[in-house]
């Protein structure tokens, strides 16, 4: 386990902040997850259990004022770890008027553009010529911003993956491409389906420097993140990040996830990534018992609040089924 | 008046909209160094330099998205398809991502971004380098589409689509890029969603867009020798679509003729004869017709090309067969 000293550079706020937001979209998950079986919330609803400290370290390593955001479907952890307000999240998810995107996103479209997260895209690998396109303005208009572009490996092999990395690269643009490499993309295992399983290798193809990180160590990720987004920041470097994570559920609520062993699953969950960082604070004296015991219980408060706000909030008039076509 | 080019007219509107607003940008294949393919950015590149006139690899899907990304993040950039046989490749971009945003973000996401370049027929190019595809577009909600025919609507209507907040789709044509026209030096703007009626008439109305304009209004001409008063409506914007121009002119013509260039099944022009049809009921004294491409890709051989769009003898037999002379 880790010693104290390697810890105290990143300061006690930070830490807590990490572990606070890990905890907060794991109890909002397992709500989720307990709302959809209530038929709360419904269509397609991908959990991010297990994957947490991907967001949470990534989006910590950067500055929202000025950097930007987009993802995939699995998009609930992103936007709770960007700071948008659970209540409005979870409204979205059952659909109110008070949802973050009008109730008519739902779970796969989150956005909040005042936080710069820009969304919450459905279409494996959509998002990615998008995010690019974002860093093309950031630069056209001069600002300092980055953009964190997510996908998951099921993206990989899509070209708009491959377009994007070779435009980001011939024109210099700040964005940091992020594998979350969940392992499956929906059933099938990406070693079956991937000429290389070493995905970081795939930069390489376009003079990015690609890199594996381990997705369960939130600190990892926050350093291989601040690394890169500096590089993207100030030198116009382009990166490529594969981060290697597990979900600990099926791919959506309608997936039993057959297609691996409990054992496999229970390995993963060994190396849980709330359980590590919690362990390492206990162990470096940073963190008391009864610290975890409030924050545990500050984020079910938290989430018994957002669930309150969204069951009491209204459904979207009629009406605005024919807004929002149009600008 | 200037007569200009329809090139030159789609550059001049380019020139004057990034000239006036700093966040305006042209993006596609071949639009700097080699001045377009059709020429049409000539000029640009040398004026405004390669960080607004962007040269890209050929990668329609990239690009279109980066077009809507920039957008998104607040720039207004214009992304040229070199025509828009090319465009399906991205088609996942301006449907799924251009036209949904800000439904999908309830309203609080916007993407102005215009996609333009050459559509429809040619000469000589085969099955897939000669579609009209405008019904692609037509279709989907939270786009905007507009098939200028003349000099004049082809500046109008791109600077209207500029300066929109949302993402237009902007039809252009390859065979009308050297079409001449009269075109004000002052500035003007053409508004989209408003149809025009190109030549008045009594007897029969012929409702059209791009392209088929040309054709039409000399059959209208020749028409007018055999004593037939042709009102020829030019719908310029296919969505929104004013069918009420249409109507309205329907409502005194009693026939109607539509002439639309690509395929008959599910077009704009079978979409438009369904609203005629239906707000006109009581003043139809005819079924309409519609003059559209054959229901076949597009053959290589010119007299099988030719044969398989609208014409003026398959728009004459049309119209006489509204007015019951045949």
């Amino acid at each position: 386990m880790a010693q104290a000293a390697p810890l105290k550079k990143y300061g006690k706020p930070l830490l807590h902040r990490l572990l606070r937001q890990m905890l907060l979209i794991r109890v909002f998950e397992e709500r989720c997850a307990q709302l959809y079986g209530l038929r709360k919330i419904g269509g397609f609803c991908h959990l991010y259990i297990g994957q947490e400290a991907v967001a949470v370290g990534s989006i910590a390593a950067i500055d929202l004022t000025t950097d930007y955001v987009l993802t995939g479907y699995r998009d609930h952890g992103h936007a709770l770890a960007c700071g948008m307000d659970p209540g409005a999240v979870m409204a979205e998810l059952f659909g109110k008027a008070t949802g973050c995107s009008r109730g008519k996103g739902g779970s796969m479209h989150l956005f909040d553009p005042g936080k710069h997260m820009l969304g919450g895209n459905g279409i494996v690998s959509s998002q990615i010529p998008v995010a690019t396109g974002v860093a093309l303005a950031v630069k056209y208009r001069g600002d300092r911003g980055v953009v964190l572009s997510y996908f998951g490996d099921g993206a990989i092999h899509q070209g708009a993956f491959h377009e994007s990395l070779n435009l980001a690269k011939i024109w210099d643009l700040p964005i940091v491409y992020i594998c979350e490499n969940n392992q499956y993309g929906m059933g099938t295992d990406f070693r079956r389906v991937s000429s290389v399983t070493d995905f970081s290798a795939m930069g390489a193809s376009y003079g990015i420097a690609g890199r594996q990180v381990n997705g369960m160590d939130v600190l990892a990720v926050y350093d291989a993140v601040a690394g890169a987004a500096a590089l993207a920041r100030d030198k116009g470097l382009p990166a490529f990040l594969e981060i290697k994570t597990y979900r600990y559920r099926g791919h959506s609520m309608s997936d039993p996830a057959k297609y691996r062993s409990k054992e496999e699953v229970e390995e993963h969950r060994r190396q849980d990534p709330i359980l590590i960082l919690r362990a390492r604070l206990e162990d470096a004296g940073m963190l008391a018992a009864d610290d975890y015991a409030a924050l545990e219980e500050k984020c079910v408060k938290e989430t018994d609040d957002a669930v309150a706000f969204a069951e009491r909030s209204a459904d979207p008039a009629l009406e605005t089924l024919f807004e929002d076509v149009l600008a | 008046m200037p007569v200009i080019t329809y090139r030159d007219a789609v550059r001049q509107a380019m020139d004057e909209e990034m000239a006036r607003d700093a966040s305006v940008f042209l993006i596609g294949e071949e639009v700097g160094e080699y001045n377009g393919a059709y020429k049409v950015s000539q000029g640009l590149l040398e004026k405004y330099g390669p960080n607004r006139v962007i040269d890209t690899p050929i990668t329609e899907e990239g690009f279109a998205g980066v077009g809507i990304g920039a957008a998104i993040a607040g720039l207004r950039p214009i992304v040229e398809f070199m025509t828009f046989n090319f465009s399906l490749m991205a088609l996942d971009q301006v449907i799924n991502n251009a036209a949904k945003t800000l439904y999908m973000s309830g309203g609080k996401v916007r993407v102005p971004v215009v996609f333009r370049g050459p559509n429809g027929p040619a000469e000589y190019l085969g099955s897939q380098h000669s579609q009209a595809l405008q019904t692609f577009f037509a279709h989907c909600p939270g786009l905007k589409v507009v098939a200028p025919a003349t000099p004049y609507d082809a500046k109008g209507l791109l600077k209207s689509a500029i300066r929109d907040d949302n993402p237009v789709v902007v039809l252009e044509g390859e065979l009308m890029y050297a079409w001449k026209g009269d075109v004000p030096a002052e500035e003007y703007l053409v508004p989209i969603g408003v149809a025009e009626v190109k030549r008045p008439g009594n007897d029969v109305t012929i409702a059209t867009c791009s392209k088929p304009l040309r054709m039409t209004l000399e059959t209208a001409a020749a028409l007018e020798q055999e004593g037939i008063s042709a009102e020829v409506v030019d719908l310029r914007s296919l969505r929104p679509l004013d069918d009420e121009t249409v109507c309205a002119s329907v409502r005194k013509t009693g026939r109607c003729v539509i002439v639309d260039e690509s395929w008959p099944v599910c077009s704009v022009g079978s979409h438009l004869a369904s609203i005629v049809s239906n707000k006109c009921f009581d003043d139809l004294d005819a079924p309409v017709e519609l003059v559209a491409s054959e229901d076949v890709p597009m053959p290589y051989n010119h007299a099988l090309e030719l044969a398989a769009q609208p014409s003026a003898e398959r728009l004459v037999a049309a119209v006489k067969k509204v007015l019951y002379l045949q």
